[in-house]
């Protein structure tokens, strides 16, 4: 019964949550090795690229959205104004040029971004609430946008706005890219700088933060411009990529953005994670969708399958955090 | 009372939190048919020991036995199944639903298919309520119901089992006289009926007037069990702070420089009303008054967190207007707040970076955070507070509350405030770490910072203070030198037993 005891438990928490954690990474190399052998294209070079690629749209939104969740926020709506962004940007790009199409388009999404964070972090509206709402109001406007027409690029052979989703750039795929640098330049400012570390004190403790001095208003509210502008960014990819846009592209985006998020073990309670666990997540998810494709599971199946990946992450981690799978109460 | 079999045993309870031994060793016993009184001061252990006799906390060592069986309660049910009721602090009753359905929440009577049974249910109540002498009905709402009635709708669900112990925690704290009177009375029946009462208060009056048995606990500790009538408040008060009643004041005469701050006639609508005070710096003033006095909404206000209704605060002599933390921090001042968890720090973040958390835009090299200006702070508070911490990567949620508070106080030093406000510094924390935190308020202050404290521990006030402000429903009623102060003329000040109130009535 000595002393030194006293700081016995924390330890064996981290443990157990280090094991919990593990446990999903666990899953992932036993799913990664099951679709190798159930499918010989799984682990191939060009099938591994292919889900990088398709993987980057999801991951550069997730990246702006881990921001929001640090601060201990959500934000829904990216799926609606990934839609609005990709149709305005396309739909201005014939009218306009390319280049004016994307700094117009930007502008818009980060108007809708200072939306959502005026209410949130001005008004203190419950984020859920107001980004759901978001969701579908953005979903409105691009309807009203495009008069519910899809919209396309007349010549797409020679705009050079083709980079952003076909092109490449020292042989990797552009939005493979674009994709890292924004995930390593975000990690870098959440990590590194004061901003940075106001956001993590905001999400892990709101009421410290401002008897610290921090501007919480201020920073909740600029972590959904990093979110709009991310989804701004993932608009161009998308529509470079299909020279087109239909009016409800994005819809079930935000889901899949927010589950790349979790499955990288960054906590919906704000505070805790960071960016580079999020790309993880984003690929787990990836690799997920692409070996159920392949094994020829129907394109719906992965939603099932994304729902159920997202309840475990969620459950893992709120059992690392009791320490114990089961409790009576939370 | 004969010493019979007890009815229930805690035997050697250990429990521990991350950085805290909360409980250590304890051993306490309830006879069928006695009241025995549990007393400690805040962070004694009280409620954690409470926690685990009701089945909430898991105990990390020792043994639970009941009627001389060992038991484990895993669940609040479990221990209610087994006997073991506890009446809580704060009430909690389900607001919406009828007395009735509180009363057997959980576990309602049920016919077929599962429906409830209302007929059997409305009965069984109506005979507990009649049992207590309530006056109001099965089917009353309970939100319809006062504090006192609510509280007898608690100890009615407590009786819907076999209850062989029934714990009461703070059971008075907000109840009139009269009310007290009925409680004290469902009580003696109880204890008729045989069933063992443990009652947790802070009064003393009505631990000597109902308790059969007192045990103490200090700092977790088992501190010993007296028979109620055999002893007195003096050897209970003793064995609860571990010295007698007289505190060694702490403050030497002091050199007191310019007036740091200083307040006239501040008021926030009802919150209070017509503060005026001064700080210099090198001196320490205490505030002191009941909880809801007014002192931390003062302190609120001076931070910038409120906006005051009227009145003007001065910062060495200029005056300001304060509307944010943020510029409360620019004029020089600092508040170490109340509540340490929730408002003092962000847990799962470093020692290092909380206690830079405010100055973080300071400490860059280029745009990036500087680790090593980082460290040179930290390690400069970390040496001069003797903080006591593996490492300055630990979060600091694993450290003690006299550690935690620590690294709050280091945070706002290295900003070099001019006035430093500390709210409630030593709540929750052990004896050891009080009075290291005690020396070191006196310290700052001798160092040339002006320090506020408010404290609702009155050894504290007196202990660290210069000069005492004392408060009451949101006025001041006095200011004490601390020749002036004795314990009494405190407590009167602090009563609203001035002459103003003896007019009043």
């Amino acid at each position: 019964m000595a002393a030194i005891e006293v700081g016995k438990e924390p330890a064996s928490i981290d443990v157990k949550s280090l094991l919990a954690r593990q446990g999903i990474f666990i899953a992932f190399v036993l799913f990664m090795i099951g679709f190798g052998i159930f499918s010989d294209k799984f682990l191939s070079p060009e099938n591994l690229l292919t889900v990088l690629r398709q993987s980057a749209i999801i991951g550069v939104m997730a990246v702006g959205v881990t921001v929001v969740v640090l601060s201990g926020n959500l934000d829904l709506s990216v799926g609606s104004m990934l839609s609005f962004g990709t149709v305005m940007v396309v739909d201005l790009h014939d009218k306009l040029g390319a280049t004016p199409a994307i700094g117009i388009m930007l502008i818009a999404v980060l108007v809708l971004g200072a939306v959502n964070g005026f209410l949130i972090g001005f008004l203190k509206l419950n984020s859920l609430i107001v980004t759901l709402g978001m969701l579908s109001a953005i979903q409105g406007l691009t309807l009203i946008y495009s008069g519910g027409k899809n919209v396309d690029v007349a010549d797409q052979e020679t705009t050079w706005f083709a980079i952003f989703g076909r092109g490449d750039i020292l042989g990797v795929a552009t939005p493979i890219v674009i994709f890292a640098v924004l995930a390593v330049i975000m990690h870098i400012v959440m990590s590194r700088t004061p901003y940075g570390r106001r956001i993590y004190a905001v999400g892990g403790n709101a009421t410290a933060a401002v008897f610290s001095g921090i501007r919480r208003n201020r920073v909740v509210f600029s972590t959904y411009l990093i979110s709009a502008f991310c989804t701004g960014i993932a608009a161009i990819i998308l529509g470079s990529r299909v020279m087109g846009s239909q009016n409800n592209v994005g819809q079930g985006y935000e889901l899949l953005v927010l589950a790349g998020v979790i499955l990288g073990g960054t906590s919906l309670l704000g505070g805790s994670g960071n960016i580079l666990k999020t790309v993880l997540g984003v690929l787990i998810l990836g690799f997920i969708q692409n070996g159920l494709l392949l094994l020829g599971f129907p394109y719906f199946a992965q939603w099932i399958v994304t729902w159920v990946v997202i309840i475990l992450a969620v459950w893992l981690d709120v059992a690392a955090k009791r320490g114990r799978l089961l409790s009576p109460i939370a | 009372m004969s010493i019979s079999n007890p009815t229930l045993q805690l035997v050697g309870i250990v429990k521990t939190f991350p950085g805290v031994r909360a409980l250590d060793d304890v051993n306490f016993d309830v006879q069928p048919g006695e009241v025995h009184a549990l007393l400690g001061e805040n962070g004694a252990g009280k409620s954690t020991l409470m926690k685990v006799l009701a089945g909430m906390y898991q105990p990390d060592g020792g043994k639970i036995v009941i009627d001389g069986s060992p038991v484990v309660m895993r669940t609040p049910l479990e221990a209610k199944q087994s006997g073991v009721i506890l009446i809580h602090q704060e009430l909690s009753l389900a607001e919406e639903m009828t007395v009735a359905e509180n009363v057997f929440l959980g576990e309602l009577p049920k016919k077929r298919f599962g429906l409830v049974d209302w007929k059997t249910l409305h009965q069984r109540v109506y005979v507990i309520l009649n049992k207590l002498n309530c006056d109001f009905e099965p089917t009353t709402p309970v939100d319809s119901l006062s504090i006192a009635k609510k509280q007898m709708v608690e100890i009615a669900r407590a009786l819907t089992h076999d209850a062989k112990v029934v714990i009461f925690d703070e059971p008075t704290a907000s109840l009139t006289d009269q009310e007290k009177v009925v409680l004290f009375d469902v009580i003696r029946d109880l204890q008729a009926d045989g069933v063992g009462i443990v009652y947790i208060s802070h009064r003393m009056e009505e631990i000597f007037h109902l308790s059969n048995r007192i045990s103490v606990l200090r700092d977790g500790t088992y501190r010993g069990t007296l028979m109620t009538a055999e002893t007195n408040e003096d050897e209970v008060t003793q064995l609860m702070i571990g010295r007698s009643l007289s505190y060694e004041r702490l403050h030497e005469h002091v050199e007191t420089g310019d007036v740091a701050l200083s307040v006239e006639n501040l008021s926030c609508g009802k919150l209070y009303q017509d503060v005026s005070f001064e700080v210099r710096t090198g001196e320490v003033v205490g505030f002191y008054g009941l909880v809801g006095a007014g002192r931390t909404e003062i302190a609120e206000t001076l931070f910038g967190l409120r906006k005051p209704t009227s009145g003007q605060i001065h910062l060495q002599g200029k005056a300001v207007d304060i509307n944010s933390p943020v510029e409360a921090i620019q004029f020089g001042l600092s508040l170490v707040p109340e509540n340490r968890k929730e408002q003092g720090l962000v847990l799962a973040m470093s020692c290092r970076d909380n206690m830079t958390l405010p100055q973080i835009d300071a400490l860059t090299t280029g745009p990036f955070v500087s680790g090593t200006e980082e460290l040179k702070i930290y390690n400069t508070y970390h040496d001069q507070l003797e903080i006591k911490t593996p490492s300055w990567r630990q979060p600091v949620q694993n450290l003690s509350g006299g550690n935690q508070q620590k690294i709050v106080i280091g945070k706002w030093l290295g900003m070099h405030p001019k006035v430093l406000i500390v709210d409630e510094p030593t709540r929750g924390i052990d004896v050891g770490s009080k009075s290291e935190i005690h020396n070191l308020l006196r310290k700052l202050a001798k160092s040339g910072y002006a320090v506020v404290v408010i404290s609702s521990e009155m050894p504290e006030v007196l202990h660290v203070s210069d000069r005492i402000v004392a408060m009451y429903n949101g006025r001041v009623m006095r200011e004490f030198t601390s020749d002036e102060v004795t314990e009494d003329n405190l407590i009167q000040a602090i009563s609203g037993l001035s002459d103003n109130n003896l007019k009043v009535a």
